[in-house]
């Protein structure tokens, strides 16, 4: 037979740590409890030392990674906060309760920092659907259920994305993110300080749901996991809403010293958390917690994952007052122990002691240092050679292939399942560049985004993961807002194999210069490994990036459509010859291979000032970045939407076609400007000594028209491409 | 105090159920837009005498478990709003509060689920029907309005009978429309019968529309039009005298 | 104790477009032969009562009450005694 530890998930080095932790063996209570606080999902104890590498802080930086979100100063004592997690595992076996209970989670890390929830978003991947199959019923499920969730808590989703490739097919990706605004007085903390303080839980019962679900979460998907179906936890939106309501409530009084959320391993989680931080130890007594089911052990109500819970840390004689407030609401907040100053976690039954641990080391899982090795498939795809690819004989018929192809196709048939409106800040919905929240009583406006490219960080896992960085950045400047911070969301395989801790090392490498040049620091994040099944392997490495801006006067906000017939049409940046890694490629050449395209920071940052700049000047009418499918896919995006045609003329050059027209050439903009400003333009930037090209001038044909050395390479029909491009999701999903 | 709109300013009431998300939408246009006193209405209050109007917002009251409004009509606020619309004075549900107000009996007919079985979350026209009520008389017969919508239930049924009615005493105040205003099948969002987005009682004192005018109450939000239903509303009130 | 098992359903006359959407995923996956899908809502109420009589009236009342929305759906019950 198994020995218990094995069970519980510990390696016999893990096992022999917490011997000396106890100085004693344990009893099968506390074996369960090292077991999910030492797991992956809980411990990051792959992780932690890569973290080391990305940069945390900055003049805005006001609670860095550590917290339940981080927190960044938007001026005039007002703050948000924001947080990215994945919920991949239990979306792949319960898609419609996994995809609702993830959007819940991070609603509640951010209560947790004592924050009103302004706003969510998400990063979903999954293989494009075939047929009637299993992918078409995830995707739907997955979207309803993250539209049922914000829908009825009243948060409005005002961003995100979906994108395919076959590598999710057995392992989609379920990211949401939510952020909070908040004054810079009512900032909480998830500390359990003072002791004789009261623990209070409030929210749900507590039931046998995601028994397990921590250490789940770390596991290989496989067969055997399709029966862990127990281990999905269920939503109850209306709950969490009046928990929203309930402790915002709480937290004006001066009543709570510490909140923690209850996600991952429930109570165990948010005690040992909470007090490991404080220094402090906390006694809790099971019988006292409200459960759903009879018959629970300790074990169970201690590492279950009941969803809509809090964890509340009571000054002492506050109980009642607390708990009044909860009574208001229909919800009832109930003593499950207190805070000591023995620095131990003590679990009872009553009278009788079940547990008995030093509260730190729980929450100081074991690190486990790795070494990569550089998969084999790089040099492969790194030596593809671009000249092998031939010229499409008719660019009209690759852009109507592009404008429609599952990555570039409009995601209305997505984003009207969600309601991005509630709470009536949101100016720029779903389909622009960012998110766009304006805040009531201030001339401010914040912007967010996710966004991730698993097949450009596949082919480079470091480069690829600037790339993601820089272009999340070029969303919130071609909105007019200053990138100021930025959470993410890790999606991996499994990092004990070599190969895949190179893409995880490499990514976070990435990252942490991108981060470091543009000056967003990262204030949260969330790791998600073992995203792989035994058919399909490993995923793309995936790092999912959720981005904030601040716009600081609304009237600087800039969106992409085209404002003006007789405007002018500028690209910012330089073109190259690059077609490696495009959506191009893949979706025209049926190649996933080549390099990234080149990214130079530093100029992407002198860029990004740039533009910003110009667009405070007024001087801009409408600003997008130039990223999936290319300057052609850009020039049609700007005209979806509004009545205007473009006649467009690519500046005479040496390189491809097709790396002009649907190349991913970094560090670019297209822009419009009116004809009084387009000498202002042009001057400030040869000031500023960045590369502009005039393309040409909008118009009223409602026509898109390019032409490349005297000849006309594209013509077509804004309504059909719109069309075309409107037309794919709602065909796939039928 | 902040300066109100006119001498004698309408009171308006927000009523708020547990899980009535829309509740500070409407108070911030009441408050801050239109600049009228406004207070919430507690589920559980009885005491509407110092309001001139109450607001039912949308939302999903709680959790439009077993059906939207089905749980929220017997809270005691809705004995006192009864007793309220029976004085004259106005009440206005939008969305889950039309479906309030459908379930509670102050309205005819019921709202169902979308025709697609999908939330359905975007802009959407709509065609003013009767411009002649307290809560459209700043509006013409006929004018467009881009309106958002945000509803799983929308999809409006009456039976024949109830619907001639409807028509014969002009209680229909809202239709989808296309932008250029044609009303038919196409431009109905949710299999609505006779594509309504709104209908009166027969007295004219209670307006439920299934489209959100707080969500287009200010012009960087996308257009300010909305705002005309409240501002009717306010309008009927001075000119009553008071 | 008894169990009242209550059924609520749109009208007969009223269009179901849950009951069509099944009905186009039935279809979808190959059962050509469903002429007409409708879809309900099932309500399990243990009533602390052995009085068949008594509880009837209260399920009544229940469902004409809240239940069930008369304007739109219809509902039929079944009790039984629990063990």
């Amino acid at each position: 037979m198994k020995p218990l530890w094995k069970e519980a998930g510990l390696t016999q080095k893990e096992y022999d740590l917490l011997l000396q932790h106890l100085g004693r063996e344990p009893n099968p209570t506390e074996t369960a409890l090292y077991g999910v606080m030492w797991s992956e999902h809980c411990g990051y104890k792959n992780t932690r030392p890569l973290f080391k590498n990305f940069p945390t802080t900055g003049p805005r930086i006001l609670q860095g990674p550590g917290e339940n979100a981080g927190i960044v100063d938007i001026d005039d004592d007002q703050v948000i906060t924001f947080k990215v997690e994945s919920h991949n595992h239990p979306s792949a076996i319960a898609p419609f309760q996994g995809a609702a209970t993830g959007v819940g989670g991070i609603i509640r890390d951010i209560l947790a920092m004592g924050a009103k929830p302004i706003g969510v978003l998400n990063s979903l991947h999954f293989a494009t659907p075939k047929g009637k199959g299993h992918t078409k019923w995830l995707i739907s499920e997955v979207i309803r259920g993250i539209g049922d969730y914000g829908n009825c808590i009243g948060i409005p989703t005002i961003g995100g994305e979906v994108r395919f490739a076959e590598t999710y097919r057995g392992n989609p990706l379920v990211n949401a993110m939510c952020v909070g605004l908040m004054n810079k007085s009512e900032i909480q903390t998830a500390s359990a300080e003072g002791p004789g303080n009261s623990l209070m839980i409030v929210g749900n019962l507590t039931g046998r749901d995601g028994i397990g679900g921590a250490s789940f979460a770390s596991k290989e998907l496989d067969e055997t996991n399709q029966e862990d179906r127990g281990a999905v936890q269920v939503g109850d939106p209306f709950m969490e809403k009046l928990l929203i309501d309930a402790c915002l409530e709480v937290f004006a009084k001066d009543f709570v010293v510490g909140v923690q959320d209850m996600g991952a391993a429930g109570i165990i989680s948010s005690t040992s958390e909470t007090a490991s931080k404080a220094g402090n130890g906390v006694e809790i007594d099971v019988s006292l917690v409200p459960t759903r089911e009879a018959g629970m052990s300790p074990a169970e109500i201690m590492i279950s994952e009941s969803q809509e819970r809090m964890l509340l840390i009571v000054k002492q004689g506050r109980e009642d007052e607390v708990n009044a407030i909860f009574h208001k609401w229909d919800l009832h907040a109930v003593v499950i122990g207190n805070v000591t100053n023995d620095g131990f976690l003590r679990v009872k039954e009553g009278d009788v002691t079940v547990a008995e641990i030093p509260a730190a080391s729980l929450t100081d899982a074991p690190i486990i240092c790795r070494v990569g090795k550089v998969p084999d498939y790089l040099s492969k795809t790194q030596s593809f050679d671009e000249s092998s690819v031939s010229l499409p004989d008719d660019m009209n018929a690759t852009l109507q292939k592009l404008v429609s192809s599952p990555n570039i196709a409009s995601r209305r048939w997505v984003y009207r399942q969600y309601d991005h409106m509630v709470q009536t800040n949101t100016v720029v919905r779903p389909g622009g560049n960012t998110g766009v929240l304006r805040i009531k009583g201030t001339q401010k406006a914040v912007t967010f985004s996710t966004d991730a490219n698993g097949r450009y960080c596949y082919l480079n896992p470091k480069e690829g993961s600037k790339i993601v960085i820089a272009e999340a950045a070029r969303n919130h400047i071609a909105s007019g807002a200053l990138p100021i911070a930025v959470t993410d969301g890790l999606n991996f395989g499994n990092p004990e194999k070599p190969e895949i801790f190179y893409q995880l090392e490499q990514s976070i490498l990435g990252i942490s210069e991108a981060c470091r040049v543009l000056d967003t620091p990262i204030i949260s994040g969330n790791a998600s490994l073992y995203n792989e099944t035994p058919d399909q392997g490993a995923i793309y490495p995936t790092p999912v990036i959720g981005m904030a801006g601040l716009i600081k006067n609304v009237e600087h906000i800039t969106t992409k459509p085209f404002k003006r017939a007789g405007d002018v049409v500028f690209q910012v940046g330089d073109f190259s010859n690059e077609i490696g890694a495009s959506e191009y490629l893949e979706v025209i050449h049926g190649k996933i291979s080549g390099d990234v395209p080149k990214i130079e920071l530093a100029l992407e940052k002198r860029t990004q000032d740039f533009v910003l700049n110009a667009i405070q000047k007024s001087i801009i009418n409408s600003a997008t970045d130039i990223g999936d499918g290319g300057l052609a896919i850009a020039l049609t995006e700007c005209l979806y939407e509004t009545k205007f045609g473009a006649s467009i003329e690519i500046p005479e050059s040496s390189y491809r076609l097709d790396a002009l027209l649907f190349g991913e050439a970094q560090s670019r903009f297209l822009l419009s400007v009116a004809p009084d400003n387009m000498k202002t333009f042009q001057s400030y930037a040869e000031q500023s000594n960045i590369p502009i090209s005039k393309l040409g001038i909008v118009n009223s044909s409602g026509n898109l028209r390019v032409r490349y050395q005297g000849e006309s390479v594209i013509e077509q029909d804004v309504t059909t491409l719109e069309s075309m491009n409107e037309a794919t999701f709602p065909e796939m999903m039928r | 105090m902040v300066a109100y709109f006119g001498i004698n300013a309408m009171k308006f009431g927000v009523l708020n159920f547990p899980g009535s998300n829309c509740a500070e939408d409407c108070f911030h246009v009441l408050d801050k837009v239109v600049n009228q006193p406004t207070r919430y209405f507690w589920h559980q209050e009885t005491n509407t005498t110092d309001l001139d109007a109450i607001v039912v917002p949308g939302g999903f009251s709680y959790g439009d478990y077993l059906r939207p409004g089905a749980i929220a009509r017997f809270a005691p606020a809705m004995d006192a709003l009864k007793e309220f619309v029976e004085k004259g004075k106005l009440v206005i549900g939008i969305c889950n509060g039309f479906q309030i107000l459908t379930e509670a009996g102050l309205l005819p007919g019921s709202l169902i689920k979308n025709k697609s079985v999908k939330f359905l979350c975007q802009d959407q026209t709509i065609r003013v029907e009767n411009a002649k009520t307290p809560f459209t008389q700043k509006f013409h017969k006929h004018e467009l309005l881009m309106t958002p919508i945000a509803h799983n239930e929308g999809n409006y049924y009456i039976d024949d009978e109830g619907l001639a009615e409807l028509e014969a005493h002009h209680q229909i105040i809202f239709r989808y429309a296309s932008q250029d205003g044609t009303v038919d099948d196409s431009t109905n969002p949710n299999g609505s019968v006779s594509n309504i987005a709104g209908i009166c009682n027969k007295s004219f004192n209670v307006l439920g529309m299934m489209p959100h005018p707080e969500r287009n109450a200010e012009s960087l939000l996308g257009n300010a039009q909305g705002i005309k239903v409240f501002e009717s509303m306010i309008l009927s009130f001075t000119n009553s005298g008071n | 104790m008894i169990k009242a098992s209550v059924t609520v359903m749109l009208k007969k006359a009223i269009f179901d477009p849950q009951g069509m959407a099944v009905k186009h995923g039935l279809d979808s996956i190959g059962f050509k032969n469903i002429d007409d899908v409708r879809v309900g809502r099932q309500i399990i109420i243990q009533i602390d009562s052995n009085d068949f009589g008594h509880a009837e009236e209260e399920v009544k009342e229940m469902c004409d009450k809240l239940l069930a929305n008369p304007v739109v759906e219809s509902w039929s019950h079944t009790l039984e005694l629990m063990q």
